[in-house]
């Protein structure tokens, strides 16, 4: 291999690195959104969940 | 015969209940909801009369049957933006004003949300101690109990009902795909699913009837015009769910009112009849997958995506030839969109789609969480998926996260609380109840009844959905100082 194409295999390396750093840090944010509004919900979400959806009982209508 | 302008107004029972509140009685709790909002409003009797076309002379006094049957006990209220606000079996209803093109229908039927929700606050210092007003736009309890959403549509008397039993009914069962609210597990007996899309289909069961509580009908019969009986049917679609989103709602009225059109023009060439349009309604809310063959009448099977697309061809294709209302294009394209993004991958529709948003939320809780299907907390999660208070609904959660595409801005939103549109004659209710409020007793979707000091009361009949606008009356109820004065004008022969 000569020394030119030793440099371009490394560049291209490093850039696949690069690149990989990029996605992962891209899916790091999108999960800590998730995460930031699932917590949000969880702040929202009515006290006792069990208990409220067992007494969620509506009339037909219509 | 041709097609007739399509007025749009969609109506929503409410799912109510109460917080730390054993005794809840949702009749009870429902009148004070309706009772206690405080915005734009009059307190009126709501006539049940039905309408002839013999006895639309004005200023109609009370003699001859006038008001044979009114709603007694439970409250009704004519709202300033032309909507009635009631008590309906067990439910606060907003039946939303009649709208000129979906786009408005939609606004309209957004408004509701903001006036459930300032009501149940306004209950508040009626409740007692603890207990506090929880509002769900929603359609089922998950326990077997539905209520509805329905959408009404103007027709063209002269068309069949036939024609719309043959032409309409495989594009509701199919339409699913993008009008579901979501919903956890399946009810009313049918096959156990963990998600499917809609709230209702569970609950359908015949193909045609007149039924709207039990065995309900793909296809509703009610013959109520609320307008010319002569001219006008009003159809009644009951299959469908309360939507959150902006954008869905409006690809539901939407594309509904442009297949209607079509249908009364006879441009839709093929009825793509279902072997069996009950089963395949509740076939096509359990395939998340949106790739069941459903079998067709005429041998062979297609895909609910497959049946939709041609029925958006046809629409495209109708719509170039005719001139509609500008919004109409906008429908054309968000539904084409909305069809190619269920086919590719429907979690890309979790943007403008009630089902795709709840469910992506709800698998996102299963990541995190480790949750089953059928845990507590995502049956909560899917419930308060609807809730109306801004500060606790999930829909709305998301939507200021900025995953949902919104197509008002608040303030839009509450104009239309509070101000009717101006393109029909919720324009002359609305103003009515703004102005001469007082001297409104009684109403229905197509007469005023007012009081104004003589000895008998005054009906003003309104038979067409596209009169009583603004640029009809705007100046007869600017110059008229209060009931009697707009009476006296009526009566002399002014629009």
């Amino acid at each position: 291999m000569s020394d030119r194409e030793q440099k371009r295999t490394e560049r291209r390396e490093s850039e696949t690195e690069e690149v990989v750093e990029e996605t992962t840090e891209a899916g790091q944010e999108v999960t800590e959104r998730i995460d930031d509004l699932l917590d949000e919900i969880d702040s929202v979400l009515e006290e006792n969940a069990e208990e409220f959806v067992k007494n969620y009982v509506q009339k037909g209508g219509e | 015969m041709s097609a007739i302008h399509k007025v749009i107004g969609t109506e929503t029972e409410f799912g109510i209940s109460m917080r730390n509140a054993p005794d809840f009685n949702p009749v009870l709790a429902s009148s004070i909801v309706v009772n206690s909002y405080a915005g734009l409003r009059a307190k009126i009797q709501w006539s049940h009369e039905e309408e002839s076309p013999g006895r639309d002379a004005r200023g109609f006094g009370p003699e001859g049957g006038m008001m044979p049957d009114i709603d007694g006990g439970l409250v009704n209220v004519v709202l300033g933006n032309g909507a009635r606000f009631y008590v309906d079996h067990a439910h606060p209803e907003y039946s939303a004003p009649e709208a000129y093109d979906p786009l408005e229908a939609t606004l309209y039927d957004k408004a509701g949300e903001v006036v459930l929700a300032r009501a149940a606050t306004e209950a508040q210092p009626l409740l007692e101690d603890g207990q506090s007003l929880v509002i769900h736009k929603n359609n089922s309890d998950g326990k077997g109990n539905s209520y509805g959403s329905h959408e009404n549509f103007l027709i063209n008397r002269e068309l069949p009902f036939s024609d719309i039993v043959d032409f309409f009914t495989t594009f509701l069962v199919t339409r699913q795909v993008y009008t579901g609210s979501g919903k956890l597990g399946a009810e009313n007996g049918r096959a156990a699913v963990p998600f499917q899309i809609t709230q209702r289909a569970d609950f359908f069961e015949e193909e045609v009837g007149l039924e709207t509580t039990l065995k309900r009908p793909i296809i509703n019969t009610r013959d109520e015009p609320h307008g010319d009986p002569s001219k006008y049917r009003r159809l009644h679609v009951i299959i469908g769910d309360a939507n959150m989103s902006e954008v869905q709602n409006l690809i539901k009225l939407g594309s509904a009112a442009l297949i209607l059109m079509a249908i009364e023009d006879g441009a839709i060439p093929d009825s793509l009849r279902l072997a069996k349009p009950v089963d395949a309604t509740w076939q096509v809310s359990h395939d998340l997958d949106l790739n069941l063959p459903l079998e067709l009448a005429e041998g062979g099977t297609a895909t609910a995506l497959e049946l939709q697309g041609r029925y958006l061809e046809w629409a495209k294709k109708y719509a170039e030839n005719t001139d509609l209302p500008g919004p109409y294009e906008q429908v054309l394209e968000e539904w084409e969109a909305v069809l190619a993004d269920l086919e590719k991958d429907p979690l890309l529709t979790a943007d403008r789609l009630d089902w795709a948003a709840k469910y992506r939320l709800l698998r996102e809780y299963q990541d995190r969480d480790g949750l089953d299907w059928d845990s507590p907390k995502l049956k909560l999660l899917a419930l308060q998926y609807h809730d109306v208070n801004p500060a606790k609904g999930l829909f709305y959660k998301l939507q200021s996260a900025g995953r949902i595409r919104r197509l008002f801005t608040p303030s839009e939103v509450d104009a239309a609380v509070s101000e009717p549109p101006h393109r029909t004659r919720a324009y002359f209710r609305g103003k009515s109840v703004r102005k001469y409020g007082d001297a409104l007793v009684a109403a229905n979707w197509d007469s005023l009844v007012f009081d104004s000091g003589e000895e008998t009361l005054k009906r003003v009949p309104m038979m067409e959905p596209l009169r009583g606008t603004r640029e009809l009356v705007a100046e007869l109820l600017d110059r008229s100082e209060d009931a009697a004065a707009l009476l006296r004008a009526l009566g002399e022969g002014d629009e």
